[in-house]
């Protein structure tokens, strides 16, 4: 037999590495419909094509092809992007410390190039037979959580959950801009149900506990549900598609496209305040058709967050969702647009705020809850971001709602109404509820006291008149519901070349 | 058994049903009168309603049973 060439060593030592883990762990993917982590890199990048670095890693142990994570850099729709994904047919894609050592450096390596970076994650957490090497030091996985801080907000991260991310690695998911999780086998937990039932006693399981459906509307943890692992990808490909490369840059622009043909915005919208609508039938009518990429879809659906196309440029869109809880903000959907907001404003996306708001929640479940820090972290990213921010008044906005929906003391660059709009401390008949409480109780007869509330309705609502807050200057124009769409398409585009100087100090004092 | 359960504290405004009654899935069973908003409850599936839990009137805290369908 001959020595083989150098080329040829190489090739099957290259070969070896690309077949992953053993055969039964490959068997056991397809047995949950998972693919491979080169199949998804392939799906992934544009033509399927990547630069891989440190592919022999570990290689002289043998059975850790790569150490169990690929580090790639390649393109999504001719943009660059660097990317980690996790092998789970090799030690169910746990981190030693090459491993460790090579998300740091593609980490690295997306800051300088400042690029986004993606995290495909499939990972039972730290090999604890490693952890000197990898857990506590000045390059172990704490760095990672650190690097993600850092160039948050300075590059898109995105993160794919195709398996489990469990205790310190369900960091990774937690500090990244967008979460795309696959039902049924996308996980995120601090303990395991194994754990949970050893140590605090409780018996339940994985999916309940911490599956993809639960953190995509109950925690908030995950922000896209997908069905499977091609969908997964082709979101996190879309999701791209929104962003510029990073925070000096900006979002590209598409081609024009009319909406989707349906009713118009006078037809959806009813003239009872307190009749629900549905507030997606109104973004369709304002946006270019299927341009619409829903965040946190599941979670807090009484406030819509997203990203859409008005005449091809990208706005991020905060509405109000009249048919779900009346449309009342609570503690989920004020930190919801509170993400939504800080994601939009570090990336040049301009705001949109769709209003018909109550306002916020009240009652004693709520204020334990502490509705009011949470509120306040809706209005202080609302009021921080400087990019170009239109609020909307589609129907009403009463008490901090209006505020938290970018009303006119927060600096938008306008506030406009339609025709129906009423804005207010509260709406009329709760307002004259508690400005004549005493009064009303006082009238014996029920008649004339029916006849007194209704008059003071109306004197109310005379006093908060659309063209008398048009008059003194509260918002700066009415417009008619079929001209909306045109009046956003001119004033985003005009408001492109704003800049603000950000106050002199460090940061503020966030509101959690 | 399915039920249909508030989704926000609020005052019972309106009952569209009685026991009995075979229902629609979309079809407002209740209506609750919360923040001074209308907030319809609908049925998820089809089915017969097996008990009205609430009256018009009452208060009833989030997450509480409205209506059960069989």
């Amino acid at each position: 037999m001959t020595q083989p060439t150098y080329n040829e060593h190489l090739q099957q030592k290259v070969e070896e590495i690309y077949e992953g883990g053993q055969k039964k762990y490959h068997e056991k993917l397809k047995e949950t419909n998972k693919l491979f982590v080169r199949e998804r890199l392939k799906q992934l990048f544009d033509d399927g094509e990547y630069e891989e670095d440190a592919r022999f890693a570990n290689c002289e142990a043998g059975d850790l092809p790569a150490d169990g994570v690929v580090t790639a850099i390649g393109q999504i729709d001719g943009q660059t992007v660097c990317v980690m994904a996790n092998d789970s047919t090799i030690k169910a894609g746990s981190w030693g410390s090459r491993t460790v050592e090579k998300i740091i450096r593609i980490q690295e390596t997306a800051e300088k190039m400042q690029v986004p970076m993606l995290y495909l994650v499939d990972s039972a957490g730290a090999r604890i037979t490693d952890q000197l090497e990898m857990f506590p030091g000045r390059r172990g996985a704490g760095r990672i959580f650190h690097n993600q801080v850092r160039m948050s907000g300075m590059i898109p991260q995105i993160c794919i959950l195709f398996g489990p991310s469990a205790a310190g690695g369900a960091y990774i998911p937690a500090f990244c801009d967008i979460v795309i999780m696959v039902d049924g086998n996308a996980s995120m937990y601090l303990g395991s149900p194994r754990m949970a039932e050893k140590v605090i006693g409780e018996k339940v399981s994985l999916e309940e506990m911490g599956g993809a459906r639960m953190h995509c509307t109950v925690s908030g943890c995950g922000d896209v549900l997908a069905e499977n692992e091609e969908q997964a990808i082709l979101e996190a490909r879309r999701y791209v598609s929104y962003f510029p490369a990073n925070f000096a840059e900006f979002p590209p622009v598409d081609e024009t496209k009319s909406p989707k043909s349906g009713k118009t915005l006078e037809e959806i919208i009813p003239e009872n305040q307190n009749a629900p609508f549905d507030m997606y039938d109104c973004i369709d009518q304002l946006i270019d058709e299927n341009s619409f990429f829903e965040i946190k879809k599941l979670f807090a659906p009484e406030l819509i967050t997203g990203l859409a196309r008005i005449d091809g440029q990208v706005v991020g869109i905060i509405a109000n969702q009249p048919k779900v809880k009346g449309g009342v903000l609570f503690i989920d959907s004020a930190d919801k647009a509170a993400k939504f907001i800080t994601l939009c404003d570090a990336f040049s996306i301009p705001l949109l705020f769709l209003a018909d708001v109550p306002g916020f929640m009240i009652g004693t479940k709520v204020e334990k809850a502490g509705i009011i820090r949470h509120g306040a972290k809706f209005i202080s990213a609302m009021s921080s971001a400087t990019v170009p921010k239109i609020s909307v008044i589609v129907r009403k906005a009463y008490g901090a709602g209006l505020y938290a929906m970018c009303g006119p003391a927060f600096e938008p660059d306008a506030v406009i109404a339609l025709p129906t709009a009423q804005i207010a401390v509260m709406g009329p008949e709760a307002a004259v509820n508690a400005v004549y409480s005493n009064k009303i109780e006082a009238i014996e007869d029920p008649k004339e006291r029916v006849q007194f509330v209704k008059q003071k309705i109306e004197e109310y609502k005379e006093e908060i008149d659309l063209y008398k807050l048009a008059s003194e200057m509260v918002i700066d124009d009415i417009v008619a519901p079929n001209q909306l769409r045109n009046t956003l398409i001119q004033r985003f585009n005009y408001y492109n070349s704003k800049q603000i100087v950000l106050p002199y100090r460090k940061h503020p004092v966030y509101p959690v | 058994m399915a039920e249909v359960k508030a989704q926000m504290a609020g005052t019972v405004f309106e009952v569209s049903v009685k026991e009995g009654d075979s229902v629609t899935k979309g079809q407002t069973l209740i209506i609750l009168e919360s923040m001074k908003m209308e907030i319809a409850h609908d049925a998820e599936s089809d089915g017969t309603v097996a008990k009205v839990v609430v009256a018009e009137g009452d208060f009833v805290e989030e997450n509480d049973v409205l209506v059960e369908l069989a």
